[in-house]
């Protein structure tokens, strides 16, 4: 028995559901034959999940932003070549491969959606939301995009414009949010402790500058 | 494709279901359908054009009703099949029946961070240099094909601006079809909301989609 099939049967509680269950059932059905075949090595699924559960996140985007609100430079380089700029970090490869920042502005919002599937900066933000990949988003952020982020609770001031970037191609774009008031003395440490996954999709703003202690 | 995935501007979906402290997977199963999914694909017997159209593929009611690990895992099934890795009879079993094919790469652990910290870059150079630039005014194409294409219905026959011209990449229309990666141009394209949606359209709204060569025509 591996531990990674059975041991968790039991320890949530949506798993009783008929329709989880079911999927359980298929999902391990299809990692057996797979691995009897020898096609596959469990150990890396492990290795895949504990990367995305670990290593690559928002964090990552965090620090990017931060960056880009303390350094002119980098912001430059940002806008010129994204994927440079954020591989200098250290974050690259799967679903990050050529990169696109787009800066908010006091006269323009953006707001990062996939209508058709699920694209997103994984290299950046990690693995997706389930909401970012459902009908729902889907479907209203390029006809309603004020009525999603109201869901979101995010107003956006009188006369700023918004800007839906629809990914159907192999570009993945990370907005990078406007930086908050009063936030001049931070280190960009403290900076990142502002920046939330969601104001570099573009459905939330970064917080503002007492959150970050 | 005119499937259930081409989702922009569709009513009835309901709010968007956000989660506060969101967990990466809500279910042990959802983790090994991300890792079994990206194995899969290391095999290198089909790409991520194929992928997309095997899941979009899937009857709309069974994808509409899905997680989308499910989609990943539904049309995993269908690639496994369709390259003769597994067979329908196996995964009713849930075990090896037959031998299959063999595939060019089998992913271990060990090969697990170079691949993941490379990904899979589908930038290609092209003959010709791009035919439209920033600031030209196109329509996109109208048209409806039964097979893979990612110019998505809302943005067809509409009136545009070139912003960016973004580099030249692989042609999924032909990709996810075995007819070669063909690639083109690819130019971030946008749209004013009253041209995508007319009466009633959010006047402070713009729409970008990204747009290769093909799908263009100068106005």
């Amino acid at each position: 028995m591996t531990p990674e099939n059975d041991m968790h049967d039991h320890d949530h509680d949506h798993d009783h559901d008929n329709h989880f269950s079911e999927m359980q059932a298929r999902v391990k059905a299809l990692e057996t034959v797979l691995t009897q075949k020898g096609l596959i090595d469990p150990a890396a699924i492990d290795a895949i999940v504990e990367t995305y559960e670990t290593k690559i996140g928002p964090r990552n985007g965090a620090r990017v932003v931060a960056k880009a609100w303390s350094e002119p430079d980098f912001a430059d380089w940002l806008r010129r070549d994204a994927t440079a700029a954020i591989a200098s970090l250290g974050y690259t490869g799967r679903q990050g491969e050529h990169m696109r920042a787009v800066f908010n502005t006091p006269e323009t919002h953006n707001l990062v959606v996939c209508t058709l599937c699920s694209c997103y900066p994984w290299s950046v933000l990690g693995l997706p939301p389930v909401w970012y990949k459902a009908p729902p988003y889907r479907s209203r952020a390029v006809i309603d995009p004020r009525g999603v982020l109201d869901e979101f609770g995010v107003a956006l001031p009188e006369g700023q414009k918004i800007r839906v970037w629809d990914s159907t191609a192999e570009l993945r774009y990370i907005v990078i949010p406007q930086r908050p008031a009063g936030t001049e003395g931070l280190d960009q440490d403290a900076l990142a402790d502002l920046v939330t996954r969601d104001s570099m999709i573009g459905t939330g703003l970064a917080k503002p500058a007492g959150e970050a202690l | 494709m005119n499937g259930a995935q081409d989702l922009g501007g569709q009513h009835g979906m309901g709010p968007v279901a956000s989660e506060k402290d969101e967990p990466y997977f809500h279910a042990e199963w959802e983790k090994r359908a991300l890792g079994l999914t990206l194995s899969c694909g290391a095999f290198g017997a089909w790409n991520i054009d194929e992928s997309r159209h095997a899941r979009e593929s899937l009857p709309p009611a069974t994808y509409l009703s899905a997680s989308y690990y499910e989609i990943w895992t539904r049309g995993l099934e269908t690639l496994l099949k369709r390259h003769g890795f597994v067979s329908a009879a196996e995964l009713a079993a849930g075990q090896m029946l037959e031998k299959g094919r063999e595939p060019k790469r089998i992913l271990t652990a060990d090969m697990v961070p170079g691949v993941l910290a490379k990904g899979g870059p589908c930038d290609r150079p092209v003959p010709d240099g791009p035919r439209f630039a920033a600031g030209d005014r196109v329509r996109t194409k109208n048209f409806n094909p039964e097979t893979h294409t990612r110019l998505p219905r809302y943005a067809r026959a509409k009136h545009g601006i070139v912003e960016v011209v973004q580099g030249s990449f692989v042609f999924p229309d032909d990709n996810a079809h075995g007819k070669g990666e063909n690639p083109q141009w690819v130019y971030t394209v946008v749209f004013d909301g009253e041209e995508i949606w007319g009466e009633g359209a959010d006047p402070e709204l713009t729409v970008s989609i990204d747009a290769w060569e093909s799908y263009l025509e100068r106005v």
